[in-house]
């Protein structure tokens, strides 16, 4: 079977992001942008399932700028086979995302599609959630196991109390935790050979699909900040502040 | 405007989620709640909600279907019911993520997600880049979804309410889905969500013993629940249900004991709306001192035993 992963290029993980002075949004400008975090994890547990035998194609997709090429690039370099760029300069929501994902499982019917259970811009948590819902089929997000058997995918997925084991009717669309795979590292004959595998570039319009915002920005500003505190000399000084904060008898 | 809230709700009780999310929904309009459940402890659920201050009445659908909460189930019986609604709000846990998105898809309505704040009918604030930035953002959906971060809003009165728990026709089983099992961790401890008081070991702890043996003996002595930085959960040392930050869980307690954490963007992100923080750390410029009310500089293999023994 086929999987598809949508990836999202977005800040690097290690930058801390800076709103803009004119309270627009956060400045990207010169700022080092990565594949979102859990989306890597989508892209090796494809991989994964290709070695395993159940998976014979993986094919990239992600809906962003010009530059998200890069970010496709980095998955075909881990190991997809082909990539979609879906191309908008301007910001699709989780909505809209999900809508252009739709037709494209329309059209290349994937067994799974595996993706990220957020991205770390925007922290919305939707994508998976919407396309599952627009498609019919079942999903099993925040998921730590995923196991292919016949028609049907057993996902264990991180729930607040602890661990939880669903089993979906293939097709299915899953959502990543942490906790799935560690994604591998792309080793540069990889990357060269990465260059020259099939990148289709399309457009929302393509698909037919309206990707018009339904939420507007308004704001963007900093969270209200904590002030640093005192440090306390020893753990008798820390017990007195406690005692007196009514903590400890 | 009046708003259906999804009831969170385990073993007949309802969860302390629900009460924050019913708090964000009554700044909307009149609160109805929905219990989707199974059986008697569904009923139990009901009835519990209809005492919740400011709800006005109570959705009560029963069946197997609903036992395990399949979002599939329950999305669609929520998309049946809210053709009289204006808006839809669910707890932002893992249930109310995985259920809610799928609710707004369907509904052609793009979600607000981990709300902050309820600044009009159709403007909000919310969290981005991991709490590095607060958006406040306009829907244009004629219909709202929403999901309510906890610690944002206070919680409403478990009594005082006297809503009507009326039993509503259910969408039975969708068929795509199953429950196979769950793996929860049985603790005597509070849970992290609701705890007044939390301890959290990160990576210098060393080892998964040494976790247990330096964080338990305090927690336990604190009456706190356990949490940890997810280089700790990483390392192995702790379970993943511990894990405290932008995607483990987000907690704001009175009091939080930082053990041996550094203080990474994401875990602070969260963690930082706590009311008190106090950090241990053998590293003067940890981050985690620049938002700690109370520091200790030291080896905390030696400080946190005292400190047990101490109090």
């Amino acid at each position: 079977m086929k999987i598809l992963v949508p990836v999202k290029r977005v800040i690097d993980y290690n930058v801390k992001p800076r709103v803009k002075m004119d309270g627009t949004g956060v400045d990207l400008a010169n700022v080092k942008m990565s594949m979102n975090p859990f989306d890597e994890i989508a892209v090796e547990e494809a991989i994964r399932l290709r070695e395993k035998g159940v998976a014979t194609e993986i094919i990239a997709v992600s809906v962003g700028p010009q530059k998200a090429q890069e970010t496709l690039r980095t998955a075909l370099a881990m190991g997809a086979d082909r990539a979609i760029l879906v191309l908008s300069e301007d910001e699709v929501e989780p909505l809209g995302v999900a809508k252009l994902l739709k037709a494209i499982v329309d059209e290349e019917q994937p067994g799974l599609v595996i993706l990220g259970k957020q991205a770390i811009d925007d922290d919305s948590n939707q994508t998976g959630q919407m396309l599952a819902a627009l498609t019919g089929r079942p999903q099993g997000t925040f998921a730590s196991k995923v196991e292919v058997s016949g028609d049907k995918v057993s996902v264990t997925r991180e729930v607040d109390g602890g661990l939880e084991t669903v089993s979906l009717t293939l097709p299915a669309i899953v959502t990543t935790d942490l906790r799935l795979n560690e994604p591998r590292y792309a080793s540069l004959p990889n990357i060269m050979k990465a260059k020259s595998k099939p990148l289709a570039q399309k457009t929302p319009a393509d698909y037919g699909v309206d990707v018009a915002p339904r939420l507007k920005t308004l704001t963007v500003a900093e969270p209200p900040k904590r002030s640093a505190g005192i440090k306390v000399a020893d753990v008798d000084a820390l017990v007195a502040k406690l005692k007196e904060m009514g903590v400890a008898a | 405007m009046t708003v259906l809230v999804l009831v969170e709700h385990a073993e007949g009780a309802v969860k302390d989620a629900t009460l924050s999310a019913v708090t964000a929904a009554s700044k909307l309009g009149a609160v109805h709640a929905l219990v989707a459940g199974d059986g008697d402890a569904a009923k139990a659920a009901a009835d519990a909600a209809a005492q919740i201050a400011g709800v006005e009445k109570v959705l009560l659908a029963s069946d197997a279907a609903y036992g395990h909460q399949l979002a599939e189930n329950v999305a669609a019986l929520v998309v049946g019911l809210i053709g009289d609604y204006d808006a839809f709000v669910a707890p932002a846990t893992s249930n109310g993520k995985n259920i809610a998105p799928r609710v707004a898809a369907l509904l052609d309505v793009m979600q607000i997600s981990e709300i902050l704040s309820v600044e009009s009918a159709d403007t909000f604030t919310r969290p981005i880049y991991a709490g590095n930035a607060i958006a406040t953002v306009q829907s244009s959906d004629a219909k709202k979804v929403i999901t309510v971060r906890g610690t944002a809003f206070a919680k409403a009165a478990t009594t005082g309410g006297s809503a009507s728990v009326e039993s509503v026709a259910t969408g039975g089983d969708q068929a795509l889905s199953s429950f196979v099992g769950a793996e929860t961790q049985k603790s005597e401890r509070p849970e992290l969500t609701s705890a007044k008081i939390i301890v959290s070991g990160g990576r210098a702890l060393g080892s998964s013993e040494q976790f247990h043996a330096v964080i338990d003996p305090l927690a336990d002595k604190l009456g706190a629940g356990v949490g940890a930085s997810r280089a700790a959960v990483d390392a192995g040392y702790a379970p993943n249900d511990y894990q405290v930050g932008q995607t483990g869980k987000i907690v704001a307690p009175e009091i939080y004991v930082a053990v041996g954490i550094s203080g990474a963007i994401q875990h602070l992100a969260g963690m930082k709306d706590s009311k008190t923080i106090i950090a241990i750390n053998k590293d003067e410029d940890a981050p985690i001192f620049q938002v700690a009310d109370l520091g200790l500089v030291g080896d905390l293999f030696k400080i946190v035993p005292e400190l047990t023994e101490k109090l």
